[in-house]
């Protein structure tokens, strides 16, 4: 017995050394390699792979993504400071992005590629610029609520006769940015009484795809979500999809809130101008095309790029107008917590 | 006898451990303290928190007894009966340990997806770590010395109060260390909890980070868990008790004669055959059925090259993880089995404070302190290692703490009255006891290292890519087909660890 058991203690101390040995050449994956573009992305994976990799391939720059989440990747970059590694940030939301701002650690956005973008599309401020765009909108159930029953305003979800039938995924950054909108728009008083009757009345998701499969699953007719995650299931097989259909508010309701992915330069990158190509890329015609491509359903925001076919134009959604720069975090979290659904 | 010079180096060492483990520590609580007393009163004493106390309570207070009873009932069964195939329930019974808790709980979601809130999260919690109890319970069965309990009946016990007089106080520390590890991971899960919707202090933690923009609030959150886990500290504490459980005798231990079933066979082996296709069938069956939708679709976009490089990426942090854990849990854990002090036991208590963190909680507080001291560690393989280390050590010093108590000190004291010094006791007389317990921690702590999400994201160097992240990639893309090569990948190489954990139960001492 003691001569198996010192043969396996030795097997196990001897994996390491063999691991580190053969991994040599894996090792260059684990450090940031001079000269690459580092890119900290909260974005989905596979977009901003696809960004990377034609912008490799249209300008011969590398870049080397680091993956995380919107709000903890921001966290993470204030904590750095000027001394980041990171030379491009994108986000999911622009919260995020705002707290970096705020911090003071973004450089300008080169005017030609904020020129790039649609209107509207970049804070009044110019120290990022959409990269993305998705929809709020309203999943319905077609088998328990007929389109005429649906709410026209996102707000009306407050009232009684709501209560228990709509769900939601108010614990994510997705829906942190409706709620900065709401705020913007409607003020603090209103959008206390909505967040209330939300943690009153409405059942809670952990995401926007489990509010979904919620409603596809008749746990409740109505959810409130962003639009992409919907038209990729209706593009895939349609899972957890196949009894929705959507509704959108528009009429610059809150309901109808567009939120923008973010893209921003760090002040402190060591590599600023192929930084700065990066995003004119990625707003450029070419770039929104491998957004389409990539099959993200997200909303281009570049002009002159076509979003995808499947998605209703995005000028006829009739957003609410928001300085996405005003989307006041601080008082977000606050009127959250209040509400008790922080 | 007293070796006070080289427990006094111990004693450095784990102080330095010890210092090592709480150091995310100074960063959640003065982040805590930073609104000042009012302000977090004011942010504490709210319906919602009060809520969050009651969940996390809940969770506790069902979970830890179901999975000791669950396991204590298995190992018994497996150990000191004469069930058919006890081989094979041994092994299948461990398997879970295999399977990631968030796997289990993406499963069960697609198995049953009305099985949701307190039912769900205890039941998936309850599944996923009942091996924790199985494994040091059944280990103890097997080795424990039957004669006390054969004493108790020739003195006219029946068998079950024979087995209740003399196995089960045998079984204490055992059963409080398994106990501890279930509540440290409970107060600690997110993934499940959050497939399961249902609420506690660590998914509260997790949205706060999501939402909020200060770091106050989620620290205010964590220190609430922090003084959990101090009330579960001393209540184990209280559990485990005193008693000596390394034996040393004249002649060869005896093995227990295993207890006819009888009439009880059937529902014995049904309760088992429920007990693994819960815990196992379910998990394991899902993430084929992903597999086999994804032969077509999944691998023509998934080049395998791309799967091996992100397995040996995961193999070599899982192995580093391990052995640091491990070295580290070392002497606090024979400092407290040989030196028993307030002070030991402090160390060894200051060990798990960090475990019943989330994630991301120790996670940013070492990007933080990375960032402010130690610059050069920054986003290297080395300081995820350290998280590791500090997220999982209570794995490991709950392994070799048993393995040490078993270990009688008499045997170093010959050894040493025979003239060897301490280093050459420890190499000759004390690791090779301890041997099957170093290698159950190692062996947990990669395990715990191979499924790991937050910390890695956060800690590991730019490109470092691990199973676990890829499949939470894909799965939160819907994507199970893409996801369910990793899923299966992270279960493959888990198989052989659990088969090594099976070993430490056969191990005869």
């Amino acid at each position: 017995m003691p001569t198996k058991r010192h043969a396996l203690l030795a097997l196990v101390l001897a994996i390491p050394l063999l691991l580190t040995a053969c991994g040599g050449k894996a090792d260059s994956g684990f450090t940031p390699q001079a000269g690459v573009l580092q890119i900290y992305s909260a974005q989905h994976h596979n977009v901003t792979q696809a960004w990377a990799d034609a912008f490799t391939a249209a300008t011969g720059i590398k870049a080397q993504i680091r993956d995380g989440e919107d709000s903890s990747m921001g966290h993470m970059i204030v904590e750095e400071g000027k001394t980041s590694p990171a030379d491009v940030f994108l986000t999911e939301n622009s919260p995020a992005m705002t707290v970096v701002e705020r911090a003071g650690l973004l450089a300008p956005v080169d005017p030609a590629t904020l020129g790039q973008v649609r209107d509207g599309m970049a804070p009044s401020t110019g120290k990022w610029t959409a990269i993305a765009a998705r929809s709020t909108v309203l999943v319905y159930n077609k088998d328990l609520i007929r389109e005429d029953q649906l709410p026209t305003s996102m707000m009306d979800l407050a009232k009684p006769e709501w209560a228990g039938k709509w769900g939601a995924a108010p614990g994510g950054a997705d829906f942190q940015a409706i709620v900065a909108g709401m705020l913007a728009d409607r003020g603090e008083t209103e959008t206390r009484a909505w967040l209330d009757a939300l943690s009153r009345n409405a059942k809670v998701y952990q995401n926007n795809i489990a509010t979904m499969k919620a409603v596809n699953a008749g746990e409740v007719p109505v959810g409130i979500m962003y639009h992409y995650y919907w038209y990729r299931d209706q593009a895939g097989d349609k899972q957890g999809s196949a009894n929705t259909a959507l509704h959108y508010f528009g009429g610059g309701d809150p309901g109808a809130f567009v939120s923008l992915s973010a893209g921003g330069v760090l002040a402190s990158s060591d590599l600023p101008t192929q930084a700065q190509q990066f995003l004119a890329y990625v707003t450029s015609p070419a770039g929104q095309k491998v957004l389409v491509d990539s099959g993200s359903k997200e909303y281009v925001v570049g002009k002159g790029a076509p979003s995808d076919p499947a998605l209703p134009p995005l000028d006829s959604l009739d957003a609410p107008k928001v300085d996405p720069f005003t989307l006041n975090s601080d008082t977000v979290v606050s009127v959250m917590t209040d509400a008790g659904i922080l | 006898m007293r070796a006070s010079s080289s427990a006094r180096g111990v004693a450095v060492v784990a102080a330095l451990v010890a210092a090592v483990a709480v150091l995310p520590l100074l960063v959640v609580i003065p982040s805590a303290l930073s609104t000042g007393a009012s302000g977090a009163l004011d942010y504490l004493l709210r319906p919602r928190v009060g809520r969050l106390l009651t969940h996390t309570g809940m969770l506790v207070v069902v979970t830890v007894p179901a999975a000791i009873v669950l396991g204590t009932l298995a190992a018994w069964l497996v150990e000191r009966t004469a069930l058919p195939l006890a081989g094979l329930w041994r092994a299948l019974l461990l398997a879970p340990l295999a399977v990631p808790a968030f796997v289990s709980a993406y499963a069960w979601v697609s198995v049953a997806p009305w099985m949701t809130g307190f039912g769900g999260a205890a039941l998936v919690t309850t599944l996923a770590y009942y091996p924790f109890v199985f494994l040091p319970v059944a280990a103890l069965l097997r080795a424990l010395d039957p004669g006390d309990e054969e004493v108790a009946r020739s003195l006219g016990l029946s068998p079950a109060a024979a087995v209740v007089r003399t196995v089960l106080p045998r079984l204490r520390p055992a059963l409080s260390g398994g106990a501890l590890l279930v509540t440290l991971h409970l107060l600690a899960e997110y993934g499940v909890l959050e497939m399961m919707r249902f609420q506690t202090f660590t998914t509260a933690i997790m949205q706060q980070y999501a939402v909020g923009f200060s770091d106050t609030a989620g620290s205010l959150l964590a220190s609430v868990l922090l003084v959990l886990c101090l009330l579960a500290l001393a209540l184990e504490l209280l559990a485990r008790g005193r008693r000596r459980v390394a034996r040393v005798g004249a002649g060869a231990q005896q093995r227990a004669v295993p207890a006819a079933l009888g009439a009880w066979t059937v529902p014995a082996l049904l309760f088992l055959a429920v007990l693994v296709t819960l815990s196992l069938a379910v998990p394991v069956g899902t993430v084929a059925r992903w597999l086999a939708r994804a032969d077509l679709t999944g691998l023509a976009g998934q080049p395998v090259g791309g799967l091996l490089r992100v397995t040996l990426a995961t193999l070599v942090l899982a192995v580093l993880g391990a052995l640091a854990a491990t070295a580290a849990a070392l002497p606090g854990a024979w400092l407290l089995a040989r030196h028993r002090s307030g002070m030991s036991l402090t160390l060894e208590r200051l060990t798990y404070l960090s475990s019943a963190l989330p994630g991301v909680v120790v996670g940013l507080a070492l990007v933080t302190l990375a960032v402010g001291w130690a610059r050069p560690v920054y986003q290297t393989v080395g300081l995820v290692v350290i998280a590791y280390a500090i997220l999982f050590l209570p794995r490991a010093m709950v392994s070799l703490r048993a393995g040490l108590a078993a270990a009688p000190p008499e045997l170093s004291e010959a050894a040493r009255s025979l003239g060897l010094r301490g280093p050459a006791t420890l190499v000759r007389v004390v690791l090779p006891l301890v041997a099957p317990s170093v290698l159950t921690g190692t062996v947990l702590v990669a395990l715990a290292v191979g499924t790991e999400l937050t910390a890695t994201l956060l800690l590991a160097p730019t490109g470092t890519d691990t199973l676990a992240l890829a499949f939470w990639r894909q799965a939160g893309e819907l994507n199970y087909a893409a996801a369910a090569p990793y899923a299966a990948m992270m279960i493959v190489l888990s198989v052989p660890l659990t088969l090594l954990l099976r070993r430490q139960i056969l191990e005869e001492r």
